[in-house]
């Protein structure tokens, strides 16, 4: 494989921009089925309460109404399930209370399905929902992890005592204790992670068909995972079978992980189509969107540090108390464990990690995924923690970092990841230089004599990506495999239809997948097309999460390749009447090896399909499918170096540099990897200093709009400098690591240690995300007593 | 029902409306031009940007019948047959986008920019931007394009 004008490491124009530059996209909410019904979910405006009754009469009368359905018409219809079954210190298994799709007897938080009005139009659905009479029997609520374990709290469910799921841990925690024990410097932190509103631009939306004639269901829907959806759907809400329930993700507007999870509102407008034998379409409307798209992070943590005189890490231990919301979404329980607890080592050899997780149940929206999922809360604990060392111990921040490197590779770390393959003084030295990490002071000095402080914040982060070794996570508790399908079809002209079991939202994989066949099969580039997105179509999937796509589901597509290029040799082994062991496929062509006798793969793919002269035994057509299951995580790695300026008149925070230097493994498309760095960046910026979700301690939800919640705007951000240093990942055949996730993973420990890194001469020594200027006013104002 | 006609896209379009009706949905719901996003519900992200008389106009804060008689252009009307504006073509170049639904509006909002200043400074597009959301990009790649894109329409789209 070589960089060719379109092939692997080619910053190929994607295939994708044309048709969402001319308004040609093709998102859900474009769709519109003939004879279709509108759906308008009502939704709880309390956050826990009873429900006493529900009189529908007044709306079902209303103009154009077709059906109400509340939870009671639903009763009966599986719940919605949780993927991820993680049991407590003690061997028991978590608490997993129901999920009925529509509210029964019962609200758990201000969103919460109640019915479903469905109408001739959108606007008599929504009209007739505000005639609905629902008598909320109002009950105490928990909006926070602090009002779920306090004593007497009230109880989002019976089954939960304490509000608490699990208890869980991971790591020796004997080893841990014996690190404190001879350690000549302990160094404590305790922090917050944010809670988040994920808030892809383009809203949820869905449409459901029933087709009476052959009893087929189809589900559009704005999700990273239309099989996933299927499988949860039908296997265990509706029970129906594969074969009659099809899932289309059609064009999607960014995801995040809220398109993860199998949301009520998919089960029931296909449980509502099926009833009324008529398509129903819902569009979520932003001001629900913000109290129904899953939320992301909401820990609390304390943790300690346990170092030797020299600065080397003994030991580590973490404590943190998780929000899980007033249900268990999809991958909500794995979130703050097996994708938090193990990411500890980050990249130090600290040979003793203890963490322990207790999650809680609250009166508030679900909690699940969001881009980086698990790995931002771990990585911003333990940089904020590292940096904190430095300070307290009077050492380099940069050397406590270096000091404590792991450098030997494979590493097993003590909190059971094997990482396979790193350079991280590499990326750290790069970022340094990039950053003018040594001309620093002399900016600060230049700030300060315009009255402002400067700041300089470093991270130094590994993530665990390309999820997951099906037997790893199976032994973990997923309650399903992790690997991925990709299909190649050379059709008999020889161009290629390439079917893959991932989601496209704005990664670009119909381009980056495109090329890495169009580079193995020596195709045009133009004449490869990435199919994804419809269970009718690709064989099986997983989805996008975790950046998963291109590790696994690359890989997918690869080995499929493979098998055809094995297919190809035999077929022009017959024609060129040689052994197929002797023949040789470059640049498109199938060669007698140290001969000119060739044949193309065009002529290849003719003959497969119009075998006249064809190779006894063979099967006709050039098609074949891989499934691929990863032997490990893929374990991208990096340095962010962040430098700020705030004004400590206002407590403005200016974010006026950030750099990036990241090893993401191999890579195939340089400008849609830069693309995808920029987006997290921008992502962890908003968690440092703009994004919150607050609740009022009744469990109404502060901020519930953008007026309310503070999204990064362009006027709030750089431009960012990103460079790379490339080690191969050494277990897939394209040594790719992945990347959706690695700004917001990176860059907010960074950030807010350069907020206190600037704010260190006026006294101030700790900072809460979001830093805004009202926190950063008010820390420098207490400081200054 | 009251009656709207409008030019949209340089051709008279024509449709019975209720006065509630916004001119985002008469754009998608009665003419099919699905280009146009909604992406929320407080006139803040910008997904709906159309021009109206040569002006950006967030389409989902404006009724339809406030757009009797104007001219709108949205983004299908846009480009030139097959040949993008260059204010897309320098999004394509300059990897502008990445889902693509906060797209159109950008391109929308950016091409008003142009029309306005030939040789935007990055300041004045990060700005200028202040309407428009996207959750993808980090603005980084927008930012290039919209003064790349200005400078290709050279003052006027």
């Amino acid at each position: 494989m070589s960089a060719n004008g379109s092939g692997i490491g080619a910053s190929v124009k994607r295939k994708e921009d044309t048709r969402f530059l001319t308004g040609r996209g093709r998102y859900t909410d474009d769709i519109n089925l003939p004879g279709q019904l509108y759906g308008y979910i009502l939704r709880s405006p309390v956050a826990h309460a009873n429900i006493g009754g529900i009189d529908t009469s007044a709306a079902a009368a209303a103009p154009g109404v077709h059906a109400i359905f509340t939870g009671s018409d639903m009763e009966g219809v599986g719940g919605i399930p949780t993927g991820w079954l993680i049991h407590s210190k003690d061997g028991e298994p978590m608490v997993e209370p129901g999920h009925p799709a529509l509210a029964l007897g019962k609200v758990r938080y201000v969103g919460d399905c109640v019915a479903i009005v469905v109408a001739e139009t959108s606007e008599q659905a929504k009209s007739a929902a505000n005639l609905i009479e629902v008598d909320y029997q109002e009950l105490p609520a928990v909006a926070s992890i602090e009002a779920a374990e306090a004593d007497g709290a009230a109880q989002v469910f019976d089954e939960a005592p304490g509000n608490v799921c699990y208890d869980w841990e991971v790591g020796d925690r004997a080893a841990t204790d014996a690190a404190f024990e001879e350690a000549t410097h302990v160094v404590s932190i305790d922090v917050v992670n944010n809670r988040l509103i994920p808030n892809a631009i383009e809203p949820r939306a869905a449409i459901a068909n029933y087709d009476p004639a052959t009893g087929d269901y189809t589900l559009y829907t704005t999700s990273q995972n239309p099989h996933l959806i299927r499988l949860l759907l039908g296997a265990f809400v509706l029970g129906l079978p594969e074969h009659k329930l099809r899932i289309v993700a059609p064009d999607v507007g960014g995801g995040f992980g809220s398109k993860i999870p199998h949301y009520a509102e998919e089960a029931i407008l296909t449980w509502t189509a099926g009833q009324l034998g008529r398509p129903v379409k819902w569009t979520c409307e932003r001001i629900d969107a913000f109290k129904s798209d899953t939320h992301g992070r909401d820990h609390i943590s304390t943790a300690r540090l346990a170092l030797d005189a020299d600065g080397k890490f003994l030991g580590l231990h973490v404590s943190t108390k998780a929000n899980l919301g007033a249900y268990l979404s999809t991958f909500a329980t794995c979130v703050p464990t097996y994708l938090y607890g193990i990411l500890f080592a980050g990249p130090y050899t600290t040979p003793a990690v203890y963490c322990e997780v207790k999650s809680f149940f609250t009166n508030t929206v679900p909690v699940d995924a969001l881009r980086g999922a698990g790995r931002p809360e771990a990585t911003y604990l333990l940089e904020r923690l590292v940096e904190k060392a430095a300070v307290e111990l009077g050492m380099d921040r940069v050397e406590i970092r270096r000091k404590n490197f792991i450098r030997e590779f494979p590493y097993q770390t003590p909190v059971a990841l094997q990482y396979d393959q790193g350079d991280y003084d590499a990326t750290l030295d790069l970022a340094l230089k990039a950053s003018d990490w040594a001309g620093f002071e002399a900016r600060r000095a230049e700030s300060a004599a315009r009255g402002k402080c400067r700041g300089i914040g470093i991270s130094t982060f590994i993530e665990a990506c390309g999820i997951a070794p099906s037997a790893v996570v199976g032994s973990l508790g997923a309650r399903a495999g992790l690997y991925e399908s990709g299909s190649v079809r050379v059709h008999p002209t020889g161009s290629v239809s390439v079917f893959t079991g991932t989601h496209s939202h704005g990664q670009g994989h119909e381009t980056t997948f495109a090329q890495i066949v169009s580079d193995m099969l020596g195709v045009d580039f133009e004449a490869v097309d990435v199919v994804h997105g419809d269970s009718a179509k690709i064989p099986f999937g997983m989805g996008t999460y975790g950046s998963r796509s291109l590790a696994v589901g690359g890989t997918a597509i690869y080995l499929a390749v493979e098998k055809v290029i094995e297919k190809g040799k035999k077929i022009a082994a017959h024609l060129l009447e040689a052994s197929a062991e002797d023949i040789e496929f470059e640049n498109g062509s199938f060669t007698v090896a140290g001969t000119d006798r060739s044949k193309s793969l065009g002529e290849v793919a003719l003959t497969a399909y119009v075998p006249h002269n064809y190779p006894a035994g063979l099967e006709p057509g050039l098609e074949e499918t891989a499934f691929y299951d990863p032997l490990n995580f893929t374990f991208p790695a990096g340095t962010h170096v962040a430098e700020v300026e705030v004004d400590p008149e206002t407590g403005e925070v200016e974010v006026v540099a950030v750099t990036g230097a990241d090893d993401v493994g191999r890579i195939i498309n340089p400008m849609i990897v830069d693309g995808q760095l920029h987006g997290g960046l921008a992502h962890g910026i908003g968690q440092a200093l703009l994004e919150e979700c607050l609740y009022q301690d009744d469990g109404q939800l502060q901020t519930g709009s953008y007026l309310d919640y503070t999204m990064p705007r362009a006027a709030d951000l750089p431009s960012f400098n990103i460079n790379h240093n490339t080690t191969l990942c050494t277990h897939n055949p394209l040594g790719v690591k992945g990347v959706g996730e690695v700004g917001s993973i990176g860059v907010p420990p960074a950030v807010i240690n350069a907020v206190i890194d600037a704010l260190r001469p006026l006294g101030v020594n700790d900072m809460a995300m979001p830093a805004t200027s009202q926190r950063v006013w008010q820390a420098i104002q207490q400081a200054q007593g | 029902m009251p009656t709207v006609t409008m030019t949209v896209n340089g051709m008279e379009r024509s449709g019975n409306v209720e006065g509630r009706t916004l001119l985002v949905e008469f754009l998608r719901e009665h003419l099919g031009l699905t280009g146009t996003h909604v992406g929320c519900d407080t006139s803040q992200c910008g997904a709906c940007v159309v021009h109206v008389n040569g002006t950006s106009v967030k389409s989902c804060t404006c009724l339809a019948a406030q757009a009797d008689g104007a001219e709108v252009t949205t983004i299908e009307g846009l480009a030139n047959g097959s040949d993008l504006h260059p204010m897309q073509e320098a999004f394509r170049e300059h990897h502008g986008l990445q889902c693509g639904f906060c797209t159109p509006g950008m391109v929308m909002s950016a091409v008003d920019l142009a029309n306005q200043n030939s040789d935007p400074s990055e300041h004045e597009v990060r700005e200028w931007l202040e309407g428009n959301l996207c959750r993808c990009t980090g603005y980084h790649n927008i930012v290039k394009a919209v003064q790349a894109g200005a400078k290709a329409m050279g003052g006027g789209s």
